[in-house]
């Protein structure tokens, strides 16, 4: 069943076509995420989605009402983490959270929330005494705050360390394990290739593609790559005959193959170890969804 | 019910820890009271029509709070919570906007209600001001005085496009209103040419109305300045309310 239906969405900033006429569906119990370049649309998007901004063109059905019109009611149903965002710095933690549940009609014991992301001991902090992570730990804490049937979540790990990244990746699959969708945005590629089910691109307002990770880098058809260290010299002839081979490169003492299949690898140790020459850093490395986002949206930096 | 109450908790909380807006609602008119009564005591004196210093500047340090809190407390933290994504967030959430204005405007009147009380019991205590009015009568002409500055307070935050406008242009407007307007230097002192001025700025109708009532006039004699004070209120709110961005 989908929770979210988008058809031909369009939004405009006076002249700047943020949002070109985009469609798509989200479905329920799925990690859905939206990837893209800095001012790809993907903000104005979820906040339409949210009934935060009003569509110049389109249809949004979110669990099938018109976040418009029904905004209030949807919005006890559903949870938002914002990109921009913030709260007074001298609210405590502890305060925001009652604060915040206030506003529902049902919500969640939020001490075990604050517990969750690591906040409980900051419950009686002032919010502008926190470091940016922690704000942001606040932030989707307050987003779940109500038991939301659906979550969405704007670059939900921009500004944390690697160990919170990864906690946070924990807690998206926990809440996806609770039946909840979730509607996530971010830069981070192996996030969206680890957390979703589905990843759509988007580019200046456009849908590049959408499809599972997986899906989108066999699409690709991205080579792997056998790549190793050479100390001595070496005829590099032979690794151009193993099956699979695309390309074989050589930058000062490392040497890149590039190709696919899985005779690839034992192909190419097998005239390393005929050669009998010393090598080393020998690893192979998979096309990534970076690899397709790079390649469906270009190399070139965006404003 | 629970949002309103909850709102209106943290807003005090929060006013009560923002050190100068506590200062300047609270403890300056009292100071002040305190200063000037070192100075003059509260004898008799014929300018006053037989009344003493302490006596008219009670009455009229209500408008000196009512200015503070509405010219200068409420554009900055509107315009703040705005500014910082605040309201864009409370936004996503299922509370009414009109529930967010209710605690707010609530909130402030409290911390307007609690500095005019400290100097009106400061005032019993230390001087024996005379009080010749009714009680009802002076808490809705205070009422209204507050409710029409709160208003052209958000109107400020508004139309200015930062807080740090809002708060530059609160203060620009505020002090010299609180001078010329006979909030903190009695307007029988004035020269004739600032009370001229003064009639055209609306914090002089709130002391002129807060005097009056404070000692018993009846509120027909004053006509004139709850008309100009409704006028604010409603030309303010509507103003506000149309111009109003949440982000
Ligand atoms: N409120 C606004 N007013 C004017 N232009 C806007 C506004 N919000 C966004 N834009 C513009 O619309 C485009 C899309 O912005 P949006 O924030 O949706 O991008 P994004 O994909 O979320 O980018 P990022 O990854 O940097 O967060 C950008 O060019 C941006 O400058
Ligand atoms: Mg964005």
């Amino acid at each position: 069943m989908a929770v979210i239906q988008v058809e031909g969405l369009r939004k405009t900033y006076g002249d700047l076509v943020a949002v070109d006429g985009i469609s798509f569906q989200v479905q329920e119990g799925e990690v859905f995420g939206m990837v893209g370049p800095n001012g790809a649309g993907k903000t104005t998007t979820i906040e339409c989605i949210e009934g935060l901004r009003q569509p110049d063109g389109g249809v949004i059905t979110l669990l099938g009402m018109d976040p418009q019109k029904d905004g209030y009611q949807l919005h006890q149903r559903i949870g938002a983490q914002l990109q921009e965002a913030g709260l007074p710095d001298r609210l405590k933690v502890g305060e925001a959270m009652r604060l915040f549940a206030s506003f529902y009609r049902h919500s969640v014991e939020w001490r075990s929330l604050l517990e969750q992301f690591g906040l409980a001991e900051k419950e009686k902090a002032y919010f502008g005494g926190l470091s940016g992570g922690q704000k942001q730990r606040l932030f989707i804490a307050l987003a779940l705050i109500n038991n939301p049937e659906m979550v969405f979540l704007d670059e939900l790990t921009t500004g944390l360390d690697p160990q919170a990244r990864r906690a946070m990746w924990d807690l998206v699959r926990n809440i996806r394990g609770q039946g909840k969708t979730v509607f996530l945005t971010t830069h981070y590629m192996e996030e969206a290739e680890q957390l979703c089910d589905r990843v759509v691109v988007i580019d200046r307002g456009k849908i590049v593609a959408l499809d599972t990770p997986a899906a989108l880098i066999r699409s690709l058809g991205a080579e792997k790559r056998v790549a190793f260290t050479l100390s001595g010299s070496l005829d590099l002839q032979p690794f151009r005959r193993v099956p699979g081979v695309a390309k074989v490169e050589r930058i000062g003492e490392r040497v890149v193959i590039y190709g696919q299949g899985e005779k690839l690898l034992s192909g190419v140790v097998t005239i390393l170890e005929q050669a009998n020459v010393p090598f080393r850093d020998l690893h192979t490395e998979q096309p990534t969804l970076e690899d397709v986002f790079l390649a469906l949206t270009g190399r070139e930096m965006r404003d | 019910m629970k949002a309103f109450w909850n709102l209106m908790i943290a807003e005090v909380k929060l006013y009560l820890r923002e050190p100068v807006a506590a200062f300047f609602t609270i403890a300056y008119a009292p100071m002040m009271l305190i200063l000037f009564g070192m100075i003059y005591g509260n004898k008799p004196e014929a300018i006053f029509g037989g009344l003493g210093t302490m006596d008219i500047s009670v009455p009229s340090y209500i408008g000196l709070i009512i200015v503070t809190v509405g010219l200068i407390s409420v554009p900055i933290d509107t315009a703040t919570n705005r500014d910082k994504g605040i309201l864009r967030r409370f936004r996503a959430t299922p509370l009414h906007p009109e529930i967010y204005l209710a605690a707010d405007v609530t909130g402030n009147y409290l911390m307007t209600l609690i500095g005019v009380l400290l100097l009106v019991v400061i005032g019993k205590l230390a001087y024996h001001i005379h009080f010749s009015g009714n009680w009802l009568s002076v808490f809705l002409g205070f009422t209204l005085s507050a409710l029409a500055f709160y208003a052209l307070g958000y109107l400020l935050a508004a139309l200015a496009p930062t807080a740090r406008i809002a708060q530059t242009v609160g203060m620009v407007l505020a002090f010299p209103m609180m001078f010329i307007s006979g909030a903190t230097i009695p307007i029988e002192v004035l020269p004739h040419g600032v009370r001229q001025a003064a009639n055209f700025i609306p914090l002089t109708h709130v002391v002129t109305l807060m005097r009056g009532l404070w000692f018993g006039d009846p509120w027909s004699a004053h006509l004139i300045e709850v008309t100009i004070l409704v006028g604010t209120l409603v030309v303010s709110s509507l103003l506000a309310a149309h111009l109003f961005r949440w982000e």
